[in-house]
């Protein structure tokens, strides 16, 4: 009976499983390029979500209109040439011959509109750009105006974004979609085809070389420049464990490791087969953000008084570590881009328990606990909040840290209530350097309305950043963004905790990676 | 017994249903077993570590991100983990909390089974509902209810110990339920509900006492169990705060580090594994003494 | 008998139907806020209560349930809320994995632990028995992962004999690299179950032996290795096989820290994912399909031996 049993199971279950399985593989003499990307790609609408997994699954399979180089200029991608009329208000573009969709379709100027029209129902530069557009009209297949209500300076800079939400070109039936509703046709017109009916969801997404992209003449430059798929395949592959992704690269199981944890460099770079470097140069910057609707983060002083006690060495030593990735950065806009400065930078180079305690007293806390909330689920920022909590009960604060993970403190720093109604004081962040890069961050708003979690509120500050979009020359640039600089600073916006490095570790056969803030994957091959 | 589905836990030896039952004294227990002796000390030195450990060790929390990843030293005996915390504080706080949990949840887990078990073993009407109900939370893996419950509630100390003990209380109440059915048929029993003894004492006084043997069994193998549910969890992410220094937790920050600093997952492993060990050990022998037959059943 | 079959076989859905509203009821009251997640960063209120609306999260709970439970009895597990995909299809994908991952490990189990066992009885109280018995204490005492990160470190980094993690599928990818692939997670996975099985073996023919009919058998000097194989063993067998369909909930947990370990696709990472992203579609979808496994092995066993067991009467 036992041996009927066990036997009879056994059958059923391989029956069971054959059902399941895909059918027989091909013969590959295909160069695959295996990758374990930083994040799960859990949804494949990068207009829908900011998630930055899903804006490099867009790099992969959409193409822009421009695209920025290393110094974050706006150079033309899809577009072959453009015109500005003399008013500033009439802007003309011609798209490059040859753009083809991966069913085959032209690229036409009813498809740009479209997607521009869906991503700036989305995106916060998106919204700002249709605010002042009076209208986008398409002159013929493949040229497209922009007429504006005024002169407008972040144009290119806008549709050349180069980080979430980027302003991918998608087909005009795919770019309708209601913008709050994820799209189902993953048709774009770059250099890689997503091939659905390999993807698995939570473990391994595929795209194969698109044969008909027709990539530009230059080198390679960040986004700009030409994009060739040099393998006929990238796998992602996504390891939910370090330990494991780590040993797996080690044994060649895969090639490339998009984000490793710092602390295991000094294993990684123990492995001869391996190159471990940092690829994106201005890295991310960590971030403390206050509540300044509740007390005690609702008085400019007591923000400042907390911004004092938060010294970047021991953010980055106690949640980077090894001092090669990382360097304190007192600019709000990270250091080594255009717009680095040190106006207002005093009080977050503080870093002096004794100096923020006397700022404290001075502001007249009275005692009303600080609330912070600690992703458990992400171990760096799981960290920054432990050291904040110490820091500020070292100032004089009263502390108390509340454990959630990641999708709780998401939903959670969405609530303006009090503290007693599901409210918060604190929680911990990064930008990744792109996406601060100038006064636009939605991190740097003023406008409680429709600012970012936290809700600052500064008129000055709003003043200043509208300044700087309706800036035409470098030089207004320059000033607006200081002064933006220095309200944040003023008005103690948000802790800042140190520009941080987290570099890609691949084989040594992988060439062709290109330095940029955002992982790309064309330009790449295996030897 | 094929109708009967029970216990996924240990069950019984059949050499010591020849043993005597008279003397169950813990002196003659320990000596007819020398396992539960060892296995006493070994939990009793764990236990005395735990309450008085924490008063010689630092700050289990208390950061300190220049020596972070330290090996073992004079300095930290144990090392120091990713934020600079020394681990063997870390350790011996967590034996407070992995015994805390354990406790717990064998007490509440014994306790609700027990009342639910005594009242549905009792009241017909009763039995096929609760077993229904029973039935249903059995089916549901425990770790995925356990994980389930605690996105439900939020992590605290609290809802992971709630968490653990669901799962565990149908085991809990078709043992003594089994029990009960057993002994209601009882002569002693029949004759008392014939006298119009009411429902309470007859509770109370007959049936209860025949079900503690197996449920004192019981407890210490649930005991065990969610000390291991409670790493488990921790290491999932979906455990008890991670301010709070349990096992599971320190195993579960380690986990990056593992080939790096093994130390980390090493230490709190090794205590985790000895006092499970210990506990199961226990209840090994407690079993094979108190009532070999009883256990059978469950 | 029939009638028997038939009541046991109807008794399976009010258990169902508990594990549905409580798997319902759990998930629908749990804090996190699904379309905060997804909005991301620089979502504003607004943008999140379309989302909210666009999910149909606003509606009451009971309107909620009844759709839900109706798109159940059709095999409708629903849309999954981050992938848009349906879950049945995100379970299918899943399945192969999971499903020969559980395979092996019952069989490697089985191969183990039953000769294990009945060898620990059969020289009761050596050595031999000795050493099981604590082999099977040590085994419960053991955190999963800890065993998986010593087995990689030891046989795939240090020794290089065996892929660090993955899955190989032995239908489109060949047996080879599936065995290879397979080895690592059905041994640390099967640790915990061989201490369990081998215990039980070792008490049940333990039992058998002090039966009358193995007593006469050995009296009629009939060989040991006979006795053992003819009668304990296969005597023995019930209380075992009751054990393996049992273990088979010790045996899901397992797989959820197993495949985090060595990643592979399987089901037990699919649920960890959907729960820490609160996709509730799809972590209703799971705990209702490893339920259902469970409660039909278990209807299976049961219904065996009314067949096969001439002792068991209904």
């Amino acid at each position: 009976m036992f041996r009927w049993t066990r036997r009879s199971v056994m059958a059923a279950s391989v029956a069971l499983a054959a059902t399941f399985a895909a059918p027989a593989l091909q013969a590959n003499a295909e160069s695959v390029l295996r990758v374990i990307p930083h994040a799960d790609l859990k949804n494949l609408d990068p207009i829908w979500t900011t998630a930055y997994i899903s804006r490099n699954h867009g790099y992969l399979i959409y193409d822009t209109l421009f695209a920025m180089n290393e110094k974050f200029e706006p150079q033309p991608q899809m577009v072959d040439t453009y015109e500005v009329s003399d008013d500033k208000k009439t802007w003309t573009f011609k798209l490059r011959d040859g753009l083809k969709f991966h069913d085959g379709a032209d690229v036409t100027s009813e498809d740009v509109i479209a997607s521009l029209k869906r991503w700036g129902a989305r995106d916060g530069m998106g919204q700002q750009l249709m605010g002042v557009m009076e209208e986008m009209t398409a002159v013929d297949a493949s040229t497209f105006q922009f007429k504006l209500k005024e002169p407008y300076g972040l144009v290119l800079e806008s549709i050349g974004k180069i980080s979430s939400n980027v302003p991918f070109i998608m087909p005009k039936r795919v770019a309708e979609t209601d913008p709050f509703k994820q799209i189902e046709d993953y048709t774009g017109s770059g250099p890689f085809v997503f091939v659905k009916e390999e993807w698995v969801p939570g473990s391994k997404v595929v795209y194969k070389k698109f044969a008909d992209y027709k990539p530009r003449s230059e080198e390679p430059n960040a986004a700009s420049g030409g994009k060739i798929a040099k393998v006929d395949r990238v796998e992602w592959t996504y390891f939910p464990d370090q330990t494991t992704a780590m040993n797996a690269l080690i044994n060649g199981e895969v090639d490339f490791f998009e984000q490793p944890a710092n602390d295991l460099m000094p294993l990684l770079e123990a492995n001869d087969g391996l190159t471990v470097e940092i690829n994106d140069p201005l890295g991310n910057i960590g971030f403390a953000r206050f509540n300044h609707l509740l007390p005690p983060f609702d008085k400019a002083e007591i923000r400042r008084a907390a911004i004092m006690a938060m010294k970047q060495e021991d953010y980055m030593t106690g949640a980077v570590g090894d001092q090669k990735f990382w360097k304190t950065c007192y600019s709000v806009y990270p250091c080594g881009t255009p717009l680095e400065n040190d106006k207002g930078s005093e009080v977050m180079a503080t870093g002096d328990i004794e100096k923020a305690k006397a700022a404290l007293e001075a502001a007249g806390y009275d005692g009303t606990p600080v609330v912070i909330m600690q992703p458990t689920d992400i171990p760096l920022l799981s960290s920054f909040s432990l050291i904040t909590a110490e820091k500020l009960r070292n100032t004089g604060f009263k502390v108390e840290v509340q454990a959630m993970d990641w999708s709780t403190l998401t939903s959670r720093r969405a609530k303006r209530d009090p503290v007693a109604d599901g409210g918060w004081n604190m929680f911990h962040t990064w930008w990744i350097g792109a996406d601060v890069i100038d006064p636009m961050a939605i991190a740097f708003s003023g406008n409680p309305d429709k600012g970012w979690f936290g809700w600052a509120s500064d008129e000055e500050l709003e003043a200043a950043r509208k300044a700087f979009a309706n800036a035409t020359s470098a030089e207004e640039k320059k000033a607006a963004a200081e002064k933006v600089q220095e309200r944040l600073s003023a008005i103690g916006a948000s802790g800042h905790l140190g520009q941080f490095f987290v570099p890609v570790a691949y084989r040594k056969n992988v060439k062709g990676l290109i330095k940029s803030p955002v992982q790309f994957f064309w330009n790449m091959s295996v030897e | 017994m094929a109708g009967n589905p029970g216990q996924v836990d240990f069950s019984e030896s059949a050499d010591t249903t020849l043993s005597s039952r008279k003397d169950v004294s813990l002196v003659a227990i320990m000596w007819r077993h020398p396992s539960v002796f060892w296995g006493g000390l070994l939990l009793a030195v764990i236990v005395v570590i735990a309450i008085v450990g924490p008063l010689f060790t630092v700050d289990p929390v208390a950061l300190n991100p220049i020596k972070r990843l330290k090996s073992p030293s004079a300095e930290f005996w144990f090392g120091t983990d990713f934020l600079g915390r020394d681990v063997l504080a870390r350790v011996v706080h967590g034996a407070r909390i992995s015994l805390v949990v354990g406790l717990a949840v064998a007490v509440i887990a014994v306790v609700l089974g027990l009342l639910i078990g005594l009242v549905s073993g009792y009241l017909r009407w009763l039995d096929a509902i609760m077993m229904r109900v029973m039935d249903g939370l059995m089916a549901i893996p425990g770790i995925l209810l356990a994980i389930a419950l605690i996105s439900l509630s939020g992590a605290t100390l609290v809802t992971v110990v709630i968490a653990i003990v669901i799962p565990e209380i149908p085991r809990v109440v078709r043992l003594v339920r089994s029990v009960v059915l057993s002994v209601r048929e009882e002569p002693y029993v029949e004759a008392a509900i014939a006298s119009g003894t009411r429902l309470i004492p007859i509770l109370w006084r007959h049936i209860l006492p025949n079900t503690i043997a197996p449920l004192i069994v019981q407890a210490t193998y649930i005991c065990g169990s969610a000390m291991l549910t409670e790493a488990i969890l921790g290491f999932l992410g979906a455990g008890i705060p991670p301010e709070i220094p349990s096992w599971g937790n320190i195993m579960s920050e380690g986990r990056t580090y593992f080939q790096l600093t093994p130390w980390i997952i090493f230490y709190p492993g090794i205590a985790l594994a000895l006092t499970v060990l210990a506990v199961n050990t226990v209840g090994d022998g407690l079993r094979d003494t108190l009532d070999p037959r009883i256990a059978r059943k469950m | 008998m029939l009638a028997y079959i038939f009541k046991r076989i109807l008794a399976t859905v009010p258990v169902m139907g508990v594990v549905a509203l409580f798997v319902f009821l759990m998930l629908r009251l749990s804090p996190g806020d699904p379309a905060a997640v997804i909005a991301g960063d620089y979502a504003t209120a607004e943008d999140i209560a379309r989302i909210r609306e666009n999910l149909g999260l606003n509606e009451p709970i009971v309107v909620q349930f009844t759709k839900w439970l109706g798109q159940l009895l059709q095999g409708d597990l629903g849309i999954s809320i981050f992938t848009n995909l349906p879950v049945t299809t995100l379970i299918a994908q899943r399945l192969e994995p999971t499903l020969l991952l559980t395979l092996t490990t019952i069989v490697f189990t089985v191969a183990v632990a039953i000769p294990l066992g009945t060898l620990a009885a059969w020289k009761q109280g050596s050595l031999i028995d000795r050493g099981v018995m604590l082999f099977s204490v040590a085994g419960f005492s053991i955190p999963v992962f800890v065993l998986g990160y010593i087995l990689i470190y030891v046989l795939s980094i240090q020794l290089k004999l065996l892929p660090v993690q993955g899955y190989k599928s032995p239908f489109t990818d060949g047996l080879w690299p599936f065995l290879r692939h397979i080895t690592l997670p059905t041994i640390t996975l099967s640790v915990i179950y061989i201490a369990l099985i081998a215990r039980m073996t070792r008490a049940s023919v333990m039992e058998v032996l002090q039966e009358d009919y193995v007593r006469t058998a050995r009296a009629k000097g009939q060989s040991e290795f006979k006795v053992l194989m003819k009668h304990a063993v296969r005597n023995a067998a019930v209380p075992i096989v009751t054990v393996i369909g049992l273990g088979i909930a010790l045996l899901i947990g397992g797989v959820v820290v197993t495949e985090s370990v060595y990643n592979i696709p399987g089901l037990g990472r699919l649920v960890l994912d959907a729960v820490l992203k609160r996709d509730y579609p799809i972590i209703q979808g799971l705990i209702l399909l490893f339920s259902f496994i469970y409660i039909l092995i278990n209807l299976l066993i049961d219904l065996a031996y009314t067949v096969f067991d001439p002792r068991i009467r209904y």
